[in-house]
């Protein structure tokens, strides 16, 4: 089974200061670790490969310094790293991103799985992965906390809900997301870790991957960020007192002043 | 201080700092408490090839070395000081097959030991043979093909959780320390059984048994190196071994200095924190030079090792009992820092002094090593 897991680098810290000026995120002096949502699509590439062999490709798209994040990714069994980096690249949205990616993973070949984190730390937004599978025209299942069977036909995954979980099966090749239930990522081993140093990682430009101009980076970027703000602390609850048969009174009339 | 490590030792210290943080630490006071062995961290040990590092590469390992390994242990005893031994203990009962084993006896037992899917142990202490290894009872006499064991060792580490043994016995008693002879006994031989589980003041994750062996019939091939080695291999494994007991030693009691210092920037008295107290500023950096100090001899001691330098007796003697001293004073410092807190199970710093006894005591006790040093710098002045 060829598997190709899609991560990104982000920044380790949660409360990312924002540059009131200009709206971006302030990166300076905060480490980067690879998106801890990644960490179990990574695992469970790892583990897919393990039971069905094949190999596991890594692709990110970043700045040189994300050689790091597929670094690691090898050390926890990724057989190699793919870099998708270019200027051209720089400001793309999440729409300019898929599209690179997807053009990024046609490049690699054949493959029978892609794997991705449910949505990444920093931007939250959740949708990479679901645009890298609609670019590539294959089958998507997002937020999967569990591989039930898989042959090199087919896939049938837990697909997790707010309350319960629904059984999905899917034809080869597909795209999962998955979330932290699924799995839980190992630490990655010495000699992974010496595989991992001495690991060739391929970086792909736009020269290789001669995607159309006009939908990569900034200018293939229709998303428009008009304001960022924190939202607001949340307010305690109200608590109700007295009787219970008053309480329960009570609760209607607010309950039917907040409807009306 | 910068030890000018090499890449392959700072990626050991790199992984077995965050081992010790993510897996050791947080399940340290549990196994203190009820002393099973710890499977679950001696797994992901073996899956982060930890148990490989001192192996031969041809054999399954990295093909690390001395510095290698107490850089390990280490980093792991900063956690866990009985965590870490039972991964030392393994590097103990593996050294003597790594040393002496002839090649149908590495290429048969080393490849599961540095996968970690077998421990080792190693076993000489008998009730009556401690730092007088001469006086050991148990009996090897061969018989065809086989040898039979007869005997009891006693406070062996990792003993009835080891498959692999590396055990001491004497094949020819008239001859005193020449007639001990070495043999690898494995988990389940015939009349191998064993004792007691020791209930410690420290290292408590570690188990401790006796081995009782009646009758234990073991394939002759089984012997280490020749029949009257037994004492050589002892002591050329003690020699690589020592420095990994000062190495958990330093680990011990940087663990009881990094305690220390936390709790004395957090507490408050008279209105300011402790760590702005001269008092508890100038105990600090006592510990902290003294915990330096242990680390550049035990550094220094295994580098000396790696390099193939011979009679490193007299050197890793001072690096085990210094490191070993310091443990002792520093933890006992860190408790007195956390004042009543120091002294209660649900604040870390008395476990570090319960651990670092030990190192004080085993692989031969710092009066043992001072008179191995003094034996040394006499001989070397007489010359």
């Amino acid at each position: 089974m060829n598997i190709v897991v899609c991560i990104k680098q982000v920044p380790e810290t949660t409360e990312v200061r924002i540059n009131p000026e200009t709206n971006t995120l302030m990166r300076e002096g905060v480490k980067s670790i690879i998106n801890p949502f990644d960490m179990y699509a990574i695992e469970e590439g790892v583990r897919l490969k393990e039971r069905f062999g094949g190999k596991v490709s890594i692709v990110t798209m970043g700045p040189p310094q994300a050689d790091a994040a597929l670094r690691e990714a090898i050390a926890m069994g990724a057989d190699e790293g793919l870099l998708v980096c270019d200027r051209a690249f720089a400001g793309s949205d999440t729409w300019a991103t898929s599209y690179t990616l997807a053009g990024a993973i046609r490049k690699i070949g054949a493959f029978d799985l892609i794997i991705c984190g449910k949505q990444a730390s920093d931007g939250d937004t959740a949708q990479v992965g679901p645009g890298i599978s609609t670019h590539l025209n294959i089958p998507q299942v997002t937020y999967v906390k569990k591989v039930e069977e898989a042959t090199d036909k087919m896939m049938r995954v837990e697909r997790m809900l707010e309350e319960g979980y629904e059984v999905i099966e899917t034809p080869l090749p597909a795209l999962l997301t998955v979330v932290k239930e699924i799995n839980e990522p190992r630490i990655p081993s010495l000699k992974g870790l010496m595989r991992a140093k001495a690991a060739k990682i391929t970086i792909l430009t736009q020269k290789e991957l001669n995607l159309d101009p006009q939908q990569i980076g900034l200018c293939g970027s229709p998303t428009q960020v008009v304001k960022i703000f924190s939202p607001p602390q949340r307010q305690g609850g109200q608590v109700l007192k007295g009787e219970i048969p008053d309480i329960a009174k009570q609760l209607v009339e607010l309950l039917r002043s907040e409807v009306n | 201080m910068d030890y000018l490590l090499n890449d392959g030792q700072k990626m050991i210290q790199e992984l077995t700092r965050k081992i010790a943080e993510e897996k050791i630490r947080p399940v340290a006071a549990k196994y203190d408490k009820s002393e099973e062995y710890p499977w679950e961290v001696i797994k992901i040990l073996a899956q982060s090839d930890l148990f490989a590092i001192f192996v031969p590469q041809e054999f399954g390992g990295t093909g690390g070395g001395v510095l290698d390994l107490c850089i390990a242990t280490e980093e792991l005893s900063r956690a866990c000081g009985g965590i870490a031994v039972c991964y030392a203990a393994s590097a103990l009962g593996t050294f003597p097959i790594i040393l002496f084993g002839n090649e149908e006896q590495k290429k048969k037992y080393l490849p599961d030991l540095a996968s970690g899917k077998k421990i080792a142990a190693f076993g000489i202490t008998e009730p009556e043979a401690g730092s007088d290894a001469s006086a050991i009872k148990t009996t090897a006499k061969k018989q065809g093909n086989h040898y039979i064991l007869n005997g009891t060792k006693h406070f062996i580490t990792n003993g009835g959780d080891a498959e692999t043994y590396t055990i001491i016995a004497m094949t020819d008693k008239t001859k005193g320390p020449r007639g001990a002879s070495a043999f690898i006994v494995e988990k389940g031989a015939p009349g191998f059984t064993f004792g007691k589980k020791e209930d410690k003041l420290g290292i408590r994750a570690s188990s401790t048994r006796e081995l009782i062996f009646t009758d234990c019939k073991i394939p002759a091939e089984n012997l280490l190196s020749k029949e009257g080695m037994g004492f050589i291999v002892t002591m050329k494994t003690f020699d690589k071994s020592r420095p990994g007991v000062a190495a958990q030693a330093v680990g011990i009691a940087q663990g009881a200095l990094d305690t220390a210092v936390k709790y004395a920037r957090e507490r408050q008295q008279f209105g300011k924190t402790i760590a702005s107290f001269q008092g508890i500023q100038w105990m600090l950096a006592d510990m902290a030079t003294q915990v330096e100090a242990a680390r550049a001899l035990v550094y220094a001691c295994a580098r000396e090792i790696d390099a193939g330098v011979k009679d490193v007796a007299k050197d890793s003697a001072m690096a085990k009992m210094f490191a070993s001293d310091v443990a002792m004073k520093v933890t006992t410092d860190a408790v007195q820092i956390l004042g009543g807190y120091g002294y209660m199970k649900d604040y870390p710093a008395e476990k570090y002094m319960r651990d670092a006894k030990i190192t004080q005591i085993y692989e031969g006790t710092n009066q043992i090593q001072r008179g191995i040093i003094a034996l040394q710098i006499i001989k070397e002045l007489a010359k």
